[in-house]
């Protein structure tokens, strides 16, 4: 069945894995809105393990469900963001981030793209002083514009 | 007999293929018109045969022959007409049946209406694309074969998967494809260019109208998977940064920077180096979109090694087509020396920021999408690089192309006066400042960099505005010289600025749906009421009802504002039965300023259900934006310099309409 989908349509494969129903469940919100908010931006970050490329806050799978009940009973017990996370992750591995910490083994993830930036911004630096240099030499070795009437008036007399 | 048929004509387009691919460059080598103009031939011959084998396959799944395993596998009797079509494509082989007819028809395409390209150049070129046919025709007869039959034949076939039975859905890939694939014609002309080793604007002028029009069809393509995602898969999301999204979204940047970067080609002489690399690049990655989604590797590093035939063939195919083209490249890089001197500030050097911020960001997006494959195959780790990744990385380079696009089209080739951009800026730049305080008054809670976001948005459309008001002398001339002027304008400038306006639009819909959505998860007892996003909902209960394949509870709401009932919504769930699979459709509401969007949830006791509200403000730009960009393409492309195959006398430098001042 897995193959089968995953040789359905092109960008729509990952979603035949989405089942239809509701994810965060009326039971789960919790009677704090400052909570139950803070619980919602830590489940946007947690990866539901069984799915594909979904968070636990968009999942309808049971253990995305355990998961979310478990991030709420640990900021009821007065828990940081962090901490949550912190619990989260030595419980499940940091497969379970969505946003993968900065380290040794992810310094090709994110590093690449601000490298990239200013890689681009010096070969353009780069380009753009030789280039500039070639000109002015051009312009040290060509005619200036009294030679150039110089020459054209030499030339209409011959 | 016609499945036989199809087949039939599938390996007779390979050989014409083949024969497309070796003759018309070698003629091209030796100067023999008549060999090149067997190119012409050959990919006309190349599609009316892949047509026939493609419309064999569809009348295969019409006429529910399930006696061809393919349709046994992916169609259904019962299924409605218009998915029994779109089944054609709704599944790995027909998919690619459908890529291939794509490819020739480009290929026929530029048989047809490049009639006044160089003859060596066109047959390169032809040679080229014909060559990239033959790599994916070998990999539908050797592993993906369309039209294979069973025996005994099966009294029904197992259907197509629900999720997919959608009308935006049924038209998504062969738009998707046609943009994907029409990259392949910028690719095959920058081998060709390489090749011949002539690469001169006029070069870019030819390349132009094929990538502009593959855009725009990736543009709808796009759009149209992120509109059904947003009403089918239930909770108001329109992006998930998902690999296969993503596959789909880096030939768009890519393309995108090589709209840009061929202009500046085309009108200056100018990054040639670069511009014929885009070229490659951006079809290199259509190729490994193709890869991604067709090989597996996606759902995981271990099913793709499981089964690896067909993986294995597309990767081949990528690194074949992708490193020729580099090594080729590498090999005659040198020869292309720029003319075209300009300074840091001018049109040139804005269209190179756009550049290098869409490129980086593609980058981003590319090594989001591959890092946690490549990790796991070389260390076995595993991680996760989800939507918070992206929006890290993607977003903060996003704002100052945002910030950048209004300058761009002000500035003067060669050397452009950033003050006095500015000062033509100050109507846009008062307007967006007023937009952002009004944002700030109206919007109530959200993210307080919200109304800067939507700022952005404002910016770039008011730019776009303010350009085209420049240029008509707006405000500074009478009325009828604006009008003869706004009329005598070029179709590109504005192509352009439409196009940069729905940029525009698109992120304030951005902006608005992601700041200021509104969201209640509730338990509703039928005669039951919530208020959401200014709207009153009663709950009136739910009914079941029987659909042509499937059976649905179907719940109802009326909506009120003010007290008026304005409208029902009724948000349903689908039990369907070949294959059994659920799904959702959402009930929407739409008006000016969002989205009121129903979900009907679990079935609890007492004809309770639990529902879910959302109101998505300002949603629905995100894609009449698309349709914008589409729109300012399709106007750039009638106009008659770019379009194909505009004769040279074109180049008159009265056509440059730089602004006179």
């Amino acid at each position: 069945m897995v193959r089968f989908l995953t040789m359905v349509l092109p960008a729509l494969v990952v979603f035949a894995f989405v089942s239809p129903a509701l994810a965060v469940e009326p039971d789960e919100v919790l009677k704090d809105p400052a909570l139950e908010d803070r619980a919602r931006v830590i489940s946007k970050d947690l990866r539901c393990l069984v799915c594909q490329n979904q968070s636990i806050d968009d999942s309808d799978a049971p253990l995305a469900k355990d998961l979310r009940v478990l991030v709420r009973e640990r900021l009821k017990t007065g828990e940081t963001n962090q901490q949550v996370i912190d619990f989260v992750v030595s419980k499940y591995g940091e497969f379970v981030l969505l946003k993968p910490r900065f380290g040794p083994h992810t310094l090709v993830l994110w590093l690449s793209a601000p490298i990239i930036l200013l890689l681009g911004m010096f070969v353009m630096y780069r380009a753009y002083a030789r280039r500039r240099a070639d000109a002015n030499r051009d312009k040290k070795t060509s005619l200036t514009a009294q030679e150039k009437r110089a020459l054209n008036k030499l030339l209409k007399e011959s | 007999m016609i499945a036989e048929v199809g087949h039939f004509a599938l390996i007779l387009a390979l050989g014409v293929a083949l024969v497309q691919t070796i003759l018309p460059m070698w003629g091209a080598r030796r100067g023999d018109l008549s060999l090149m103009r067997v190119g012409s031939t050959a990919a006309q011959a190349q599609f009316l045969l892949l047509l026939m084998s493609f419309f064999a396959l569809m009348t295969a799944y019409v006429t529910s022959d399930f006696s061809v395993q393919n349709v046994m596998q992916n169609s259904h009797s019962a299924k409605p007409m218009l998915y029994k079509i779109s089944g054609v494509w709704g599944n790995h082989e027909g998919s690619m049946l459908l890529w291939v007819l794509i490819l020739a028809l480009f290929g026929s395409a530029v048989a047809l209406f490049g009639r006044n390209l160089p003859p060596d150049l066109k047959a390169n070129v032809l040679g080229v694309q014909g060559s990239i046919s033959v790599a994916f025709l070998l990999f539908i007869v050797t592993t993906s074969n369309p039209f294979t039959r069973i025996h005994p034949v099966p009294f029904e076939g197992s259907g197509l998967n629900p999720i997919l039975q959608d009308p935006a859905l049924s038209f998504h890939p062969p738009f998707l494809y046609t943009g994907y694939v029409g990259f392949s014609i910028a690719f095959s002309f920058a081998v060709a260019a390489l090749i011949s080793g002539r690469i001169d604007p006029a070069w870019a002028r030819w390349v132009r109208p094929w990538t502009l029009g593959a855009w725009m069809f990736l543009t709808l393509g796009i759009a149209m998977g992120s509109w059904w995602a947003y009403y089918e898969l239930g909770w108001g999301g329109w992006w998930f940064w998902d690999p296969v999204e993503n596959a789909s979204f880096m030939p768009w940047l890519a393309g995108t920077a090589l709209l840009h970067s061929a202009i500046v080609m085309e009108k200056r002489d100018a990054l040639k180096v670069w511009t014929i690399l885009l070229a490659i690049l951006t079809f290199s990655l259509s190729l490994m979109g193709t890869f991604l989604v067709r090989s597996g590797v996606l759902t995981s590093v271990h099913a793709f090694a499981v089964d690896p035939a067909r993986g294995v063939f597309i990767l081949a195919i990528m690194v074949l087509f992708t490193g020729g083209a580099l090594a080729l490249f590498a090999g005659r890089a040198q020869i292309l020396r720029q003319g075209g001197l300009f300074a840091p500030v001018s049109r040139e050097g804005a269209l190179i920021l756009n550049n290098l911020l869409i490129t980086t960001a593609c980058a981003a997006v590319f090594v989001g999408t591959l890092y946690p494959l490549a990790l796991e195959a070389v260390t076995g780790e595993k991680i996760s690089v989800g939507p918070p990744f992206f929006n890290a990385t993607f977003v903060p380079l996003m704002v100052p192309l945002l910030i950048a696009i209004p300058y761009g089209p002000f500035l003067a080739w060669k050397r452009g006066d950033i003050l006095g951009t500015s000062q033509r800026l100050a109507m846009a730049a008062l307007f967006t400042a007023f937009a952002i305080i009004a944002a700030y008054a109206l919007s109530g809670p959200g993210p307080w960099l919200a109304p800067l976001a939507l700022g952005l948005g404002v910016w770039v459309i008011m730019g776009a505005v303010s350009e085209i008001g420049f240029r008509a002398k707006a405000f500074r001339a009478p009325p009828d010289e604006v009008f003869r002027r706004l009329r005598n304008l070029p179709r590109s400038a504005y192509g352009t600025a439409i196009a940069h306006i729905g940029v525009g639009v698109m992120v304030v819909g951005i902006v608005g749906t992601t700041a200021w959505q509104t969201e209640k998860i509730v338990v509703m007892k039928p005669g039951e009421a919530e208020e959401i996003g200014g709207y009153n909902l009663k709950f009136e209960g739910v009914a079941p009802q029987q659909g042509p394949n499937y059976r649905e509870e179907i719940g109802s709401f009326i909506v009120s504002e003010d007290g008026t009932e304005l409208t029902h919504l009724h948000p349903s769930k689908r039990m369907y039965t070949a294959p059994p699979q659920a799904t959702t459709e959402a009930g929407i509401h739409a008006a000016w300023s969002g989205d009121l969007y129903t979900v009907l949830g679990d079935d609890l006791k007492d004809g309770a259900f639990t529902v879910r509200l959302y109101f998505n403000p300002l949603v629905r730009l995100i894609w009449i934006g698309t349709i914008i960009m589409f729109l300012g393409g399709l106007i750039s492309l009638s106009d008659r310099r770019l379009r194909v195959g505009a004769p040279k006398r074109a180049r008159a430098p009265k056509a440059h309409a730089v602004p006179a001042e």
